[in-house]
């Protein structure tokens, strides 16, 4: 087993015990501290890919500034720990054979790609963070100033909302 | 064993750096509170510590063993996992983030390896600081929330918002050196700033990037819960802010990642705004290489003569040795000019790194702290336009004229 593989098999681990303690946890806060070791497990997946900057902005806008926020709202409504209700009947009829689907879905389509688990390194177009930004400001120019326009409009709503009161 | 050691030369290398940089920064941050006391101290016409030792020298072991050997309860009502997560989260990220500063310009040669000044020589240099940073929030927060108290829980709550704010500034206000630069990496950072070395001084980015100094070193404050920005340990309003709860070695913990990430901001402007090792003074003058040695020799001297007026053992024997020990290293810089080439960028870089750390201090002296509602007016409503600003302009700059 290569170094890379070993380091692989780590943060997946972490991914999915994380993604699975966040559902466990009764606490808000607890769930998103588990949120946050997927976040930086994932980033650890991407800088294993060769992406450095994609795994540094995750760790930033993910890990950072989303996660803060959760936790900031979690802390300001000071939510306390959840309620546990019996599990609906549906979801025990219909969730676990969908999960089910899901899940072999997943593991036929990457039996069937012939790649190993561990993808390889990124070369070349996503390697580095110049040609990330000339595929982002040439190639994909459009979509990404509409995403942009998209963000603007929400912020420009969250103001709106948030301004609502004085009247 | 000597053929273990040239199998395994790169990560034991790796290992005694890591060591011995954990053990420098620890050191110079006890001796920063020292430093921090002293300094305050002589602002407002007091002598600061100067019982434990000379001139309070020792005064740093004594607090550090005061630290171990207090009690630690643990208040009833805590969320367990939580309160011990969260001093050592602070930590941790604020000692990993001094790995990826470099040190100096050249490998240093020993045993027939080249050893680098600096751990991890990242091509996401700056990023991956950022990265720490917008993690070290937790530390704070998670330490105000668990604690289970209303005024930690203030605290944690006012840092949150308040680390969240700055970042956007933070970051934005670095966008205009990575410009001039062309990359993140720290080192690259400086290379850029050594186009003209007959310029010295005036070549570096604080001249271009006036604002976007000015924005990132008060962002930075705010991002460390330094004075002007304690708000969020207010020990007028909350007591002690986010670590009330904590006593002993988890509040030292919460400390030492402060003063950790005040280390860190000094070498980051150092770096980004004021040419890192870079000399201030133009490359021609070769006179000015005897500098470190025309500061040590004298301060040797001064530490001798210093240390043999006092009675006690400490000042008797240990300072004229160290007096003595600075004395011999600033000779010996005169006497091997290899090694007084090698020493000039680590000189210039420390030297600088030393100014921001007083700059801190003595904003901690002089200014009072800010209101809630100030903090936040100011982050959003001058430091994020200014350093939006700053990056629109930097961009035309160099769209005209050329990154140099």
């Amino acid at each position: 087993m290569t170094p890379q593989l070993a380091i692989f098999f780590v943060l997946a681990a972490l991914a999915v015990l994380g993604a699975l303690n966040l559902i466990i946890q009764r606490h808000p806060i607890h769930s998103a501290l588990s949120l946050i070791v997927v976040m930086i497990a994932l980033a650890g997946l991407y800088l294993l890919m060769g992406s450095e900057f994609v795994a540094a902005v995750q760790i930033i806008v993910y890990g950072g500034a989303i996660m803060v926020l959760f936790v900031f709202v979690i802390m300001l409504l000071n939510a306390g720990v959840e309620e546990r209700t019996n599990v609906s009947k549906l979801a025990g009829v219909a969730g676990i054979p969908l999960a089910v689907a899901l899940l072999g879905f997943l593991a036929a389509a990457i039996a069937r790609s012939n790649e190993s688990a561990q993808t390889g390194l990124q070369s070349g177009t996503l390697a580095n963070t110049k040609e990330i930004s000339t595929m982002l400001f040439k190639d994909f120019v459009y979509p990404f100033e509409l995403t942009s326009f998209l963000i603007l409009v929400a912020i420009l709503g969250a103001i709106v909302l948030a301004q609502r009161e004085k009247n | 064993m000597i053929s273990f050691l040239n199998a395994n030369a790169t990560i034991i290398i790796y290992l005694v750096k890591i060591a011995l940089l954990l053990f420098i920064v620890l050191t110079v941050n006890a001796y920063l509170t020292w430093f921090e006391r002293k300094v305050v101290a002589h602002m407002q016409s007091r002598w600061g510590p100067h019982r434990v030792g000379p001139h309070g020298l020792l005064q740093p072991l004594a607090d550090g063993a005061k630290f171990l050997l207090k009690e630690d309860p643990t208040p009833a009502g805590v969320d367990k996992f939580t309160y011990f997560l969260a001093p050592l989260m602070a930590l941790a990220l604020a000692l990993t983030s001094i790995a990826i500063i470099p040190f100096g310009p050249q490998p240093l040669h020993i045993f027939g390896r080249d050893i680098t000044l600096g751990i991890a020589d990242l091509n996401i240099g700056i990023l991956a600081l950022f990265a720490i940073t917008a993690l070290s929030v937790y530390g704070v927060a998670l330490a105000g929330w668990s604690s289970n108290s209303k005024y930690p829980l203030l605290g944690g709550l006012r840092s949150s918002a308040q680390m969240v704010s700055y970042e956007l500034a933070l970051t934005m206000s670095v966008v205009g050196v990575l410009l001039l630069a062309g990359s993140f990496n720290l080192r690259d950072i400086i290379n850029a700033q050594a186009h003209h070395p007959e310029r010295g001084i005036l070549g570096w980015n604080v001249w271009p990037q006036i604002l976007g100094f000015f924005c990132f070193f008060v962002a930075a404050v705010a991002e460390t819960n330094r004075v002007p920005f304690d708000l969020p340990e207010a020990e007028s309003e909350l007591v002690a802010g986010f670590h009330t709860e904590y006593a002993s070695f988890k509040f030292a913990m919460f400390f030492i990642a402060e003063y950790t990430s005040m280390i860190t901001v000094s070498c980051l402007c150092t770096i980004m705004f004021f040419g890192g090792w870079l000399s201030p003074f133009p490359a021609s003058w070769t006179f000015t290489h005897y500098l470190p040695s025309v500061i040590l020799i004298p301060f040797g001297l001064w530490v001798i003569w210093d240390g043999i007026r006092y009675e006690t053992i400490f000042g008797k024997i240990i300072l004229p040795g160290v007096g003595a020990a600075i004395f011999v290293i600033g000779a010996v810089l005169i006497a091997f000019s290899s090694v007084n080439e090698f020493i000039q960028g680590p000189f210039w870089l420390l030297s600088k790194i030393f100014v921001f750390l007083f700059v801190y201090v003595w904003m901690r002296g002089t200014l009072p702290r800010f209101r809630y509602d100030q903090l936040m007016s100011f982050g959003w409503k001058l430091l994020l336009p200014v350093s939006i600003a700053n990056v629109v302009i930097t961009a035309f700059a160099i769209l005209m004229w050329g990154a140099r």
